[in-house]
């Protein structure tokens, strides 16, 4: 069952994605029905998750290797399989309201949606790393094609490139830690690894680079460039892939590794620093923007910075309270996102300076907004403020190094959180809060937008519902946030949500935290002096468009070096690599025996006409002297093969010699008599050297070829078998055409090719001849 | 095996290696002939012996040559055959359409070889846009375009 639930997102994203354009716009409709029918799988199967029973499936993928798609569905998968099927089916829903009829490529965006899906839920319920990890990379590619999805604006690749890049590369680096972990551990299985938790300097390398990939994942500090720039994406991508879904496919990461190996080396400090950065720039960065979604991006950007804290710190009260703010955080992120869809839709801008004049009809979605923004600022009764509450609960009585200074930072990021909410809300709301730069004029501020349809806000109204009905009855998800806590990390105790916690510190801290809010908002005016003094802390953009010119650079100049064009200057590189590299290992062979100078009397007669005919053929400047000298080259070879005792070989050389002089002069009456002189790049000095450098490589390997000879050669069985089993005496003619047959047939292959390849060139140039006459083909 | 003939065969190879460096289509085809004969003089003598031919019933007591060599030899002289008669009908092709047999060089690589700066990289142009509207929305001058236009 477990499969069918990842197979079925995938197989009608599939299907939509090949056959769906006739659909248009109620592609969306089709395919918010597989989310759908997984949310209730997955809840008619939670009865069974919550009595800690998982379910587990696997499935032969490469037997050979041992390679399966191993899944898994506990209590922490439970919940996230809820959310990305419930937030799909609803955005799936969205969609079909957001995008126009006449919208070219709507079936390829839902089809994506639900291939995105599958890979997401089977990101969630992998129980193997290695599994994990094609999941991962699925939604690294889905999440690109997303962002590109408006493929002929020049932003939208940028931005689908830089979040491919950079997922990308992060996920080889965790590709490598994987490996190094699951090699110390002798298993991929993330039940066995918690099991049994490796130890060591490979594992404590290992878990770097994993979380290499899972920060660039989340949009950590200093890889979160990416997320606001895939803002371009269509708000319905952006609310389900860009808050709610995949970017906490980090998150979910850190979760299940952080009880097993947050005592081990570098990761909680490096976690904690990541994570306690990543909030406070993310929620700073969110002060100065004047673009909803972009307002939403950095809030994104800070609060995964927060979950990251949570998950990541890895004792018990922690990775509950990191619970609860993940399933606040989905509801309330994509509800907002939803909701600024609508206002875009309508009012067709999300710039805070000239939205703020609506006419009636606008309640719901405005409630839906004020509700969700409550719950990200952590205001009581709302689920956001019980993750918020048991955050602080946890650093309070949490006995980790630097505890202090991590609750510091998450009061500190949630005041900033307040702020930004704010921003959001007013900027979104309220008419001329932000004026800045707008020209004074009544222009500025846009008509008051016609109201949307009560489908079209409908899907936010019910997060927001959620978001209030969690929050006044923590029970409803107290079952839930336990079993996920407890799955994470079995050490803990058990948790139960509840609103009222009684006048505790973490209750103080609340409200300090909403009192130093209201401050920062008040004072808003001061706080936007400051950011303009302050300089935009940018620096990852910028990084990223020098290492993608850096890259481009490297690969031209690199291209430049070695694939300069001319033909020469290959085959020298091609054979100085060849006489380089093995005369390296012939430096190191023994000295061999000189030979005697001459073993007979002919010896002498065929070295006069290699050596004459090969000078001379290298000599003569005229065309037709030169092919003959080579011919007297040949005619020494069989000499040379007479002498040998290869008759065979003498005469097969003087037979090719005598055709292949035919064949030079057929070709050569055509070319000037004369080799012309070219200038080359190459320069006769480096010829030289080339030559003579294989020149010497040739002589020293023979010397040492013929020396180090150490069996007898196989050649004696020829001789002996070859007239019994092979039936011929001459034993030359039974190793060609018997004992190495198959050596012969690709011989004769080859002559075929090459005498194809010849007919097909003169065959080419005759119809050169008829094309160039005028009338000759009719 | 002799000194006299392990010369030879360093000297085709040098020679042969002369020749392929050219850049004469005829002069490259005289080289690479030149290589294969060496290279069969190279397998003939790295097989060690010399003999009488290896026919059964005529070797008697004398030492027969290494058939093994003689066989590889002769598959190589006639592909080396083979590989002259294309580059010969190549050159004959060159000729049509050149009226020479000279080999140029590659004008698209020598283009990029010469190119100094990156500039016309796509990717990076699509990236400057995406800053460049990045910059605008964050400024506060304002009256940018949304990064996504909205039905």
């Amino acid at each position: 069952m477990l499969i069918a639930l990842v197979m079925a997102p995938l197989a009608l994203g599939l299907a939509l994605l090949a056959g769906g354009r006739a659909l248009g716009r109620r592609s969306f409709a089709v395919a918010a029905v597989a989310p759908f029918a997984v949310l209730v799988a997955a809840a008619a199967s939670a009865g069974r998750v919550l009595d800690e029973r998982p379910l587990t499936a696997s499935l032969g993928w490469v037997p050979a290797l041992d390679l399966s798609i191993d899944l898994r569905l506990d209590g922490f998968s439970l919940l996230f399989v809820l959310l990305v099927a419930g937030i799909g089916t609803l955005v799936q829903l969205y969609a079909g309201r957001y995008f126009g009829a006449e919208r070219e490529g709507l079936h390829r965006l839902a089809g994506l949606l639900l291939v995105f899906t599958a890979a997401m839920l089977g990101l969630v319920s992998a129980a193997s790393l290695l599994t994990l990890f094609v999941a991962w990379e699925l939604t690294s590619i889905t999440s690109y094609l997303l962002i590109g999805w408006t493929d002929g604006d020049p932003k939208a690749r940028a931005s689908a490139l830089q979040a491919l890049l950079t997922t990308g590369l992060g996920g080889l680096a965790m590709l490598g830690g994987f490996v190094l972990i699951g090699q110390a551990a002798g298993t991929y299985d993330l039940a066995a690894l918690a099991a049994h938790p490796p130890t060591g300097t490979v594992v404590e390398v290992g878990l770097l680079l994993v979380l290499v990939g899972a920060f660039t994942k989340s949009a950590q500090f200093p890889f979160s460039a990416w997320l606001p720039g895939a803002m371009v994406a269509p708000t319905p991508v952006s609310a389900f892939l860009h808050s709610a879904t995949m970017v906490k496919a980090g998150v979910y990461l850190i979760a299940r590794l952080a009880p097993i190996f947050a005592e081990q080396g570098a990761w909680r400090p490096v976690v904690l620093a990541v994570g306690s950065l990543t909030m406070l720039t993310g929620g700073w960065r969110a002060l100065r923007q004047y673009d909803l979604k972009r307002i939403l991006a950095y809030g994104t950007v800070s609060q995964l910075g927060f979950l990251v804290v949570l998950f990541g710190a890895g004792f018990p009260e922690a990775t509950a309270a990191g619970v609860v703010v993940l399933l606040a955080h989905a509801l309330f992120k994509a509800g907002l996102f939803l909701v600024v869809g609508v206002v875009d839709h309508q009012a067709h801008t999300r710039d805070i300076r000239r939205l703020g004049r609506y006419g009636p009809g606008w309640a719901g979605p405005m409630a839906a907004a004020v509700i969700c923004g409550a719950s990200m600022a952590g205001l009581p009764p709302l689920i956001g403020f019980l993750g918020k509450e048991s955050a602080y609960d946890a650093f309070l009585h949490g006995d980790i190094a630097g505890g202090g200074v991590v609750l510091a930072v998450l009061v500190g990021g949630s005041v900033l959180t307040f702020a930004y909410t704010a921003r959001l809300l007013a900027g979104a709301f309220r008419p001329g809060v932000w004026t800045e730069g707008i020209a004074e004029d009544a222009e500025a501020a846009i008509d008051p937008p016609p109201a949307p349809r009560w489908s079209f806000w409908a899907p936010a109204g019910l997060l927001a519902t959620l978001t209030v009905l969690l929050g006044l009855v923590p029970g409803l998800a107290s079952k839930l946030v336990d079993v996920a806590a407890h799955d994470l990390d079995p050490s803990g105790e058990h948790v139960h949500l509840a609103l009222w916690h009684g006048l505790n510190p973490a209750l103080a801290l609340s409200a300090l935290t909403v009192g130093l809010g209201v401050l920062l908002v008040v004072g808003g005016a001061v706080l936007a002096r400051l950011q303009q003094r302050l300089p935009d802390t940018a620096w990852g953009e910028q990084a990223f468009l020098g290492a993608m010119r850096g890259l481009n650079r490297l690969a031209d100049r690199s291209t430049g070096l070695f694939q300069s064009g001319s033909l020469p200057v290959y085959i020298g590189v091609i054979l100085l690599t060849a006489v380089v590299v093995p005369g390296w290992a012939l430096l190191q062979a023994p000295m061999p025996d000189l030979p005697p100078l001459v073993s007979g009397p002919g010896d002498w007669a065929a070295a006069a006409l290699l050596v004459g005919g090969g000078i001379a053929a290298v000599v003569v400047k005229h065309r037709m002297a030169a092919v003959l000298c080579l011919g007297a080259v040949g005619y020494g070879m069989a000499l040379v093969f007479a002498l040998q005792g290869a008759p065979d070989l003498a005469l097969t050389q003087v037979c090719v010699d005598t055709i292949g002089a035919v064949v030079f002069v057929l070709v050569l009456r055509h070319l000037p008599t004369w080799f012309a002189d070219v200038p080359s790049r190459v320069s006769q000095a480096s010829r030289l050297a080339v030559s003579a450098a294989v020149g010497v490589f040739v002589f020293a390997f023979i010397l040492v070829a013929v020396g180090v000879r150490v069996d007898p050669t196989i050649s004696t069985e020829f001789i002996a078998r070859a007239y019994e089993e092979g039936g011929g005496r001459n034993v030359v003619n039974v190793v060609l055409v018997d004992i190495r047959g198959f050596d012969t047939m690709g011989e004769i292959t080859v002559l075929a090719v090459a005498a194809m390849g010849v007919y097909a060139l003169a065959r080419l140039s005759r119809r050169d001849r008829r094309a160039s006459t005028p009338g000759a083909s009719r | 095996m002799s000194l006299v003939l392990a010369l030879c065969t360093a000297l085709l190879f040098s020679l042969g290696t002369w020749l392929l460096l050219q850049r004469r289509l005829t002069r490259i085809i005289i080289g690479l002939g030149l290589i294969g004969h060496g290279a069969n003089l190279l397998l003939l003598l790295s097989g060690g012996r010399r003999g009488v031919a290896p026919f059964i019933g005529q070797i008697g007591e004398r030492t027969p040559a290494d058939p093994m060599p003689q066989a590889l030899a002769l598959t190589a002289i006639v592909i080396a055959f083979g590989v002259t008669a294309f580059l010969l009908a190549l050159a004959y092709r060159s000729w049509q359409l050149t009226g020479d047999d000279l080999v140029e060089d590659d004008l698209e690589d020598r283009r990029i070889a010469a190119t100094r700066s990156t500039a016309s990289d796509e990717e990076v142009a699509d990236q400057r846009e995406l800053s460049a509207a990045e910059a605008a929305l964050e400024s506060s001058t304002g009256g940018a375009a949304p990064l996504e236009e909205a039905e």
